[in-house]
């Protein structure tokens, strides 16, 4: 089964797709898209630095990102510049130091479209055993960290007055969403990656009660939008990272008008009601 | 437990300064099972503050803030603010920072008179069943100290005396430490221990005074409402100025039309009426 390229590619974009909806869950709450974009820009940073000292790719994009968000929360600390400021200035600098580093290694030849839009359609069975068990250990860990991570969200005094300590639950869904950006960077690229958690999410928030059904909502609806996306990809022969992207997309627009239409037909129906 | 009366929390000479600005500094007080400290004092005066130095949000810059790890704490902040891209039900709500069962939630709920909101989104309350929910959530797991920071804004005024008769009773049943954050300079809970105005420092403290006692405040605020208000007369020796200066008052000619002192006198005529 795992033989064919279209099923390998099915199988590991669900896996990131399942992934991303609870994280991006929270990027959404915390307005956090910034920074999620920040952490995948700096994702390039560390694939040069792979390529360099020949690392492996994931890892190593793992490390830089968990350092880029560190760096992030020390100079937020310091309060020169406000944290957008701050944001798009990690964001653009790794992001160029990273293609300068490229540029300086006439010996590699790096597809740097792919590190940037993904190539999921070159998934190999390595690849999908990382994305399996790196993401079955994210879910796990967030999971185990849910409950603070949620107050702390809601409130971040009432967390830490009523003893969830949040600082600590705050540290580890750096180092998740530094661990899911290099899982899910090959499959999406560092370019797609904030699109594939924040648009499943957005659209999983009109079908939710709660915060929990929203994480898994989002979960299923990646995981459909990566299916759609690649057998459109198939059909007209497009790009198969922006096409998921552009399938979770359809499924946002979607998802918006029936519910107008039941808002506008049920104040109809009170206006009515009150005559 | 053996040691019933040791405090809960307990601030010594406590202050907190933010980039060379000190936002309340030389405030001590107790506050032990069963006691309901009032804070009030003008916008900015440190109220806030003060209270989230005692639950261990903020750091102390000096003196010392010490509250006792081995109990339950819950905490009613000043302003929350739920995101419209949060699904948050009151249920769910409930158990943001603790677990509670269905039994406790339903009682927290019913205790403060919001059970018909339980599957209603908290973003979609009016400001006055926020503040009962708040409520709620904070008494549902039967906290040994709980700290109301303006708990009744927004609440018209017989919710605010409802809302003070339901934090007093919470105080007898669970036989809590409170700390209260009041909005209003004068008119007090009058089941509060010990009231503590700040002004960035603390200008004066001690016991409010029944309303009832004064005939002026029962038809002002009517008899039902003079059991649970209580007046608190302020006895300041200073005075502040525009400039966040202290004047001290003794210092100051006798002349001067708006002293303090004379509300003090004034206060001692509110008290022969009586």
């Amino acid at each position: 089964m795992l033989d064919d390229f279209f099923t390998r590619a099915v199988i590991g974009g669900i896996g990131v797709a399942l992934l991303a909806g609870p994280l991006g869950c929270f990027i959404v709450w915390r307005r956090l898209a910034y920074f999620g974009d920040t952490l995948s820009h700096s994702a390039l940073l560390g694939v040069a630095i792979a390529l360099l000292l020949e690392l492996n790719i994931t890892f190593t994009v793992f490390i830089i990102s968990v350092g880029v968000a560190m760096l992030l929360l020390l100079l937020q600390r310091q309060a020169r510049l406000s944290s957008d400021a701050l944001l798009g200035l990690l964001a653009h600098a790794t992001l160029a130091v990273g293609l300068v580093v490229l540029a300086f290694m006439t010996w590699v030849r790096v597809d740097l479209m792919g590190f940037l839009f993904g190539d999921i359609l070159a998934i190999n069975k390595a690849d999908i055993l990382t994305i399996w068990v790196g993401g079955l250990a994210v879910l796990i860990a967030l999971a185990v960290i849910w409950k603070p991570l949620f107050a702390a969200t809601v409130n971040y005094e009432i967390a830490v007055a009523e003893g969830l300590k949040p600082d600590r639950a705050n540290f580890f869904f750096m180092v998740l969403m530094a661990a899911v950006i290099a899982i899910s960077m090959k499959i999406v690229g560092v370019l797609l990656i904030t699109a594939l958690l924040i648009i499943p999410a957005a659209t999983a928030r009109r079908f939710s009660t709660t915060p929990e059904m929203m994480a898994l909502v989002a979960s299923i609806i990646g995981a459909a939008s990566v299916w759609v996306g690649l057998e459109g990809s198939l059909q007209w022969d497009t790009p198969a990272g922006p096409s998921i992207v552009v399938a979770a997309l359809l499924g946002f627009i979607i998802s918006l008008l029936p519910i107008q239409w039941r808002l506008k037909r049920s104040s109809f129906t009170r206006a009515n009601g009150g005559l | 437990m053996s040691e019933k009366r040791a405090a809960l929390v307990s601030l010594n000479n406590a202050g907190v300064c933010v980039s060379g600005k000190w936002l309340v500094r030389g405030v001590s007080l107790d506050v032990s099972r069963g006691e309901i400290v009032t804070l009030i004092g003008p916008n900015g005066s440190g109220k806030s503050t003060t209270a989230k130095m005692a639950l261990g949000v903020v750091n102390p810059s000096e003196g010392s803030a010490q509250c006792r790890r081995d109990i339950r704490v819950s905490y009613v902040p000043q302003k929350l603010a739920v995101d419209w891209t949060m699904p948050l039900t009151v249920k769910r709500f409930m158990a943001l920072s603790h677990t509670a069962n269905e039994k406790e939630v339903q009682r927290a709920l019913s205790s403060t008179g919001t059970e018909h909101l339980k599957n209603a989104q908290v973003r979609n309350l009016s400001g006055g069943e926020f503040q009962r929910v708040l409520l709620a959530r904070a008494v549902v797991n039967t906290p040994e100290l709980l700290v109301l920071d303006e708990p009744v804004q927004g609440v018209d005024f017989n919710g605010e005396i409802a809302l003070y008769r339901l934090i007093e009773e919470i105080r007898t049943e669970l036989n809590c430490g409170i700390i209260l954050i009041s909005h209003d300079l004068h008119v007090v809970m009058s089941s509060t221990n010990q009231v503590i105005c700040l002004n960035g420092h603390v200008c004066c403290s001690g016991s409010p005074e029944a309303v009832a006692s004064a005939p002026e405040f029962r038809t002002l605020f009517g008899d039902r409402a003079a059991n649970e208000l209580a007046f608190y007369k302020h006895n300041h020796d200073h005075e502040h100025l525009p400039d966040r200066t202290i004047q001290e008052l003794n210092n100051v000619s006798p002349a001067s039309p708006h002293n303090l002192g004379d509300d003090a006198s004034k206060n001692e005529e509110l008290k022969r009426h009586a």
